[in-house]
């Protein structure tokens, strides 16, 4: 909204500069001077029109929120459209986006489009033989939890692993069959991983059947505890595994990646759509509001059945760039988190593990898995499970052995060397070039395979430009000098910046006061990608939320 | 010849331990040549190709233009007073060479003085030298009279830089700009040398007798002399000849402050105004080439077009109501004309938009440009020892920025407070609820 006005305030302004020019030079004869006069009248009118229609906006959504409408349909056009000026710029939405249900436009964010992206095709030959399951995936436990079973064990899928020594309720289950073959420790002996090898043949714990429908909420919440599903929500402030003890205030999904380079999940959701709607019905029960569905409005093509179709949950549609796909910037817009109330997320491929426990009575840890990047030689989806190891999926399918591997996105992903692990909750491995060269005069020279965000790169005047993505950081850190440029690429009503300053000086309260408790890493690995200052942005963020839940 | 260069930057490099004040100056400079090959950690895998060199020396670039004409315009005013070469391009070399003498030795010792203590700074506290003196050492030549003595501006730089900057932390930390500190201190510790009639031609001297004459031409010129008259072209002379009848060397501003519109419409033709062939500091009076600048950092979203947007609002709504008002001759000058006197748009381009110095948020931004333009007019028509009133407008508003900023971060966090509450309270009544709006921002 602010961005609108601020547009036609700039073109008044260009208006009034022409018309003094125009005026001037035609020297100071009589003519030119009713010229003048005629052209300042014209501009003020256009100013006093713009504040007639700003000033009574304001007032209809004041009086809107007087008698009490700001319900859904309210929020939709103060959310999405931001009065007058909103109106007039809004993007042409799709024809599938069902008006009825809530559209939010996100103007602000930015899309980072890479080479490599994955072919919507399963490619059978990629077949993991060792998985893993993380500990250190999950924030909020402790570091060295209870093994069930030793090194060498026999496990089935869906058979305890581990469990927390804080809370022994949360269990963690074994994505495949096969041998447990290694407890791996790091330092202060926190068990980093359990991997365990695959047997050619899968065989399954099986589940008792469960009625959820009837059954109370506690005996459900003990069931999917046994059954090794509660790793499968986390909890917001704090991106945590759910607390058992709390119902979370709503639970919230998003059915589209923004990130670069992410799957596509109407791909994904193919041919699982009954289990899709079976873990949203399990979510109903599970929380004292309502399972909201983010949807995706911004392509020509409509969104999979599956989500456009789903039932017993609240749909809103997004329509933005990155970050709009983040479930944490969808939060934002539809309801906010705060320390006290407390939600959930969770990722479709979650969703559909949570509804086979109940359609397929077995914990069913299979993931599609986007392999993408410039580097490979052929980006393709992979049908995998949860913690597969990176060289399995991509033997023979590198064009070059300089890279970097990313369990997730190149923005909010996590490095990985060849012989570990993909994390718990990501659906993506990236491939990308390690960029540890010297680059001549980098802070002049148009360099026209540097993704950026600045018009003072060439690329930035092509269209939908693809750049073939390398790690590095293209200068050196320094304190924050440059302003709003975070704001710029957030669409959410936060000041990233101001409130990265107030971690750094420990400023409890205007930390939870900017909003901190909305963000995670994800929300904000934009702005530490435009970051001219080079700032890690994420790391403060995290160390932002530790001393916050320390403090709680 | 990436590689080479490379290797020969290898090379000499300085032993780190055995000469560090060494090593800080070459990093600096190899950083200069390339970009590091430092490669991401933790969080994002890949950066954004934009970092504080490309930044800055952007807006370096967007100054050269203004370089190039106010050096050539010390030269154009230092003979239009003389009566000669009058017309804007004759005598061209010798306009052309006037300047450069007078302007490379200020740009030499900003840069010297500047860029040693950066050094100092850098090697002292063990980290790389920092961009911020990019900026301010190219913006410093440009905002101070052609004779400012040498010596007075090296202590004004280093006043800046020391303690406007270092003592508060280096780049990103200061609260005032770097720049208008360094001018702020001649203004008020050597008033005479950059504010009346005298300063602001190069080259002429108030003989004791009365009336003004050039300076002679030293052994620079006559060297110059020698080259000319070798190839035919006309050459400076022995200096020393009287000034053209009338002359007093004020600027449109001076004259409006006096007399009003109509004494500075009798010395200089709104075009020249324009086109900025007027007395001024170095780099200020160029209209068309500051826009140029101008839209140069706007397109590359350098600086912040929303600070000078609301700052030009502010000083023409000022200067409306000072035309309401008309209590004085300066108070009449139609309000359009108040921006072809002085040096507002550079301020407006080049020093209100200094991002450390600003507000950082986008409302904030609005306001502060705004309270910027308000103000600055304010100096400059109503305070009668201030000829102009940008550089106190900004230093002015530089102190009030973390306050404003203040003020729009409280309405974030009770805008969110608010929205928080009212979700619990629809929470509390329904079991379940409907969403509030998000608010506007996004």
């Amino acid at each position: 909204m602010k961005q609108t006005a601020s547009k036609a305030i700039f073109t008044l302004f260009a208006l009034c500069v022409t018309t003094m020019l125009l005026a001037q030079e035609g020297g100071t004869g009589a003519g030119s001077s009713s010229i003048l006069t005629y052209s300042l009248i014209a501009v003020a009118v256009l100013i006093f029109f713009f504040l007639v229609v700003q000033v009574s906006d304001n007032l209809l959504a004041i009086e809107a929120k007087q008698i009490g409408i700001s319900e859904d349909g309210e929020s939709n056009s103060t959310a999405s459209s931001g009065g007058f000026f909103g109106n007039l710029f809004k993007p042409s939405l799709p024809e599938y986006v069902d008006e009825s249900e809530p559209v939010y436009v996100l103007r602000r964010g930015h899309d980072i489009l890479l080479e490599g992206e994955a072919e919507p095709q399963i490619d059978d030959s990629v077949q993991a033989t060792t998985y893993a399951v993380q500990p250190p995936n999950f924030i909020g436990i402790s570091p060295i939890p209870k093994m069930v079973v030793d090194q060498g064990a026999e496990v089935k899928a869906g058979d305890h692993l581990f469990y927390d020594k804080k809370r022994p309720e949360i269990k963690w289950v074994a994505p495949v069959s096969g041998e447990v073959i290694a407890v791996e420790r790091g330092a202060k002996r926190a068990i980093t991983a359990v991997t365990i090898l695959a047997d050619k043949e899968q065989q399954y714990r099986e589940l008792e059947a469960f009625d959820y429908q009837n059954a109370d909420r506690s005996a459900l919440v003990d069931y999917l505890l046994d059954a090794g599903a509660w790793t499968l929500f986390r909890q917001r402030p704090f991106d945590i595994v759910a607390d058992v003890s709390e119902v979370p205030r709503d639970i919230f999904i998003s059915t589209f990646d923004t990130a670069p380079l992410a799957p596509d999940l109407n791909f994904v959701v193919e041919g699982s759509e009954a289990a899709f709607q079976e873990g949203l019905n399990v979510l109903t029960k599970l929380t004292s509001g309502q399972v909201y569905l983010g949807l995706d409005a911004r392509k020509d093509k409509q969104p999979h059945k599956a989500f456009t179709e789903a039932e017993n949950v609240s749909k809103r549609w997004f329509h933005g760039k990155h970050p709009a796909g983040n479930v944490g910037v969808q939060i934002h817009h539809i309801k906010p988190v705060s320390l006290n109330s407390k939600v959930w997320t969770l990722g479709v491929q979650e969703v559909i593990t949570l509804g086979k426990i109940f359609t397929e009575r077995r914990y069913d840890a299979t993931r599609v898995v986007a392999l993408a990047g410039a580097e490979l030689e052929k980006p393709a989806y992979v049908k995998t499970k949860i913690g597969a190891k990176v060289s399995d999926l991509v033997k023979g399918n590198l064009k070059n052995d300089h890279v970097r591997y990313i369990s997730g996105d190149v923005l909010s992903g996590k490095r990985k060397a060849e012989d570990d692990y993909l994390n718990f909750y990501d659906d993506q491995l990236t491939v990308v070039e390690e960029g540890d060269d010297y680059a001549l005069f980098g802070w002049l020279l148009p360099s026209f395979n540097t993704p950026s965000v600045s018009n003072t790169f060439p690329s930035a005047i092509i269209p939908n430009m693809k750049f073939k993505a390398e790690t590095n950081m293209h200068g050196e850190r320094r304190a924050f000098v440059v302003t709003g440029n975070y704001e710029a690429v957030t669409p959410m009503d936060v000041y990233p910046q101001e409130l990265m300053k107030s971690i750094l000086i420990g400023d409890f309260e205007q930390m939870e006061g900017l909003g901190l408790p909305e963000l995670v890493e994800e929300d904000v690995a934009l702005c530490e990608f435009v970051c001219v200052s080079k700032q890690p942005v994420q790391q403060i963020l995290r160390q932002g939320l530790d001393t916050m839940r320390e403090q709680a | 010849m990436k590689k080479s260069l490379l290797n020969l930057f290898k090379k000499i490099e300085p032993d780190k331990d055995k000469s560090p004040f060494l090593h800080t100056a070459y990093d600096a400079f190899f950083t200069f040549a390339f970009t590091p090959n430092m490669v991401t950690k933790n969080g994002v895998h890949i950066r954004d190709g934009m970092d504080l060199k490309r930044q800055m020396v952007h807006v370096v670039i967007a100054l050269q233009v203004l370089y190039l004409f106010g050096t050539y315009n010390i030269g154009h005013q230092h003979f239009v007073a003389l009566g000669e070469y009058t017309g804007f391009l004759e005598g061209v070399h010798l306009k052309l060479i006037y300047g450069l003498i007078k302007i490379i030795p200020i740009f030499i010792v900003t840069h010297v003085v500047g860029l040693g203590i950066e050094f100092y700074y850098a090697y002292k506290k063990g980290h790389g030298v920092e961009e911020g003196f990019l900026v301010s050492g190219a913006l410093i030549p440009l905002i101070m009279p052609p004779d400012i003595p040498l010596w007075i501006l090296g202590v004004s730089v280093a006043f800046a830089v020391w303690i406007g900057k270092e003592a508060f932390g280096g780049t990103g930390m200061n609260i005032l700009n770097i720049a208008l500190l360094s001018r702020v201190f001649i203004f008020f510790a050597y008033p005479t040398y950059i504010s009346g009639d005298e300063v602001w031609i190069a080259g002429i001297e108030k003989a004791a007798e009365g009336g003004y004459f050039a300076q002679a031409y030293g052994g620079v010129y006559q060297f110059f002399d020698s080259i000319f008259a070798s190839i035919g072209l006309s050459t400076f002379g022995a200096g020393g000849n009287a000034v053209v009848d009338g002359y007093t060397g004020a600027t449109p501003l001076a004259l409006a402050a006096k007399e009003g519109w109509g004494a500075v419409t009798a010395e200089y033709s709104t075009a020249q105004m324009w086109w900025g062939t007027i007395p001024g500091s170095i780099g200020e009076s160029s209209k068309p080439l500051i826009i140029l600048g101008t839209l140069f950092l706007i397109v590359t979203k350098i600086a912040d077009w929303k600070i000078m947007v609301s700052m030009v609002f502010g000083a023409a709504f000022m200067a409306l109501l000072l035309n309401a008002w008309g209590a004085t001759e300066f108070m009449e000058v139609p309000w359009y004309y108040q921006f072809y006197m002085g040096s507002f748009l550079f301020a407006m381009a080049f020093m209100a938009t200094d991002p450390v110095t600003a507000t950082s948020t986008a409302t904030g931004k609005w306001i502060y440009g705004f309270l910027i333009g308000f103000v600055g007019m304010i100096v400059r028509v109503l305070n009668p020892a201030y000829p102009e009133g940008w550089m106190l407008a900004i230093l002015f508003m530089n102190v009030f920025a973390p306050l404003i900023d203040h003020y729009v971060l409280q309405a974030n966090i009770k805008r969110r407070a608010k929205r928080l509450t009212a979700i619990a309270k629809t929470q509390d009544e329904e079991g379940t609820s409907a969403p509030a709006p998000a608010q506007a921002q996004a």
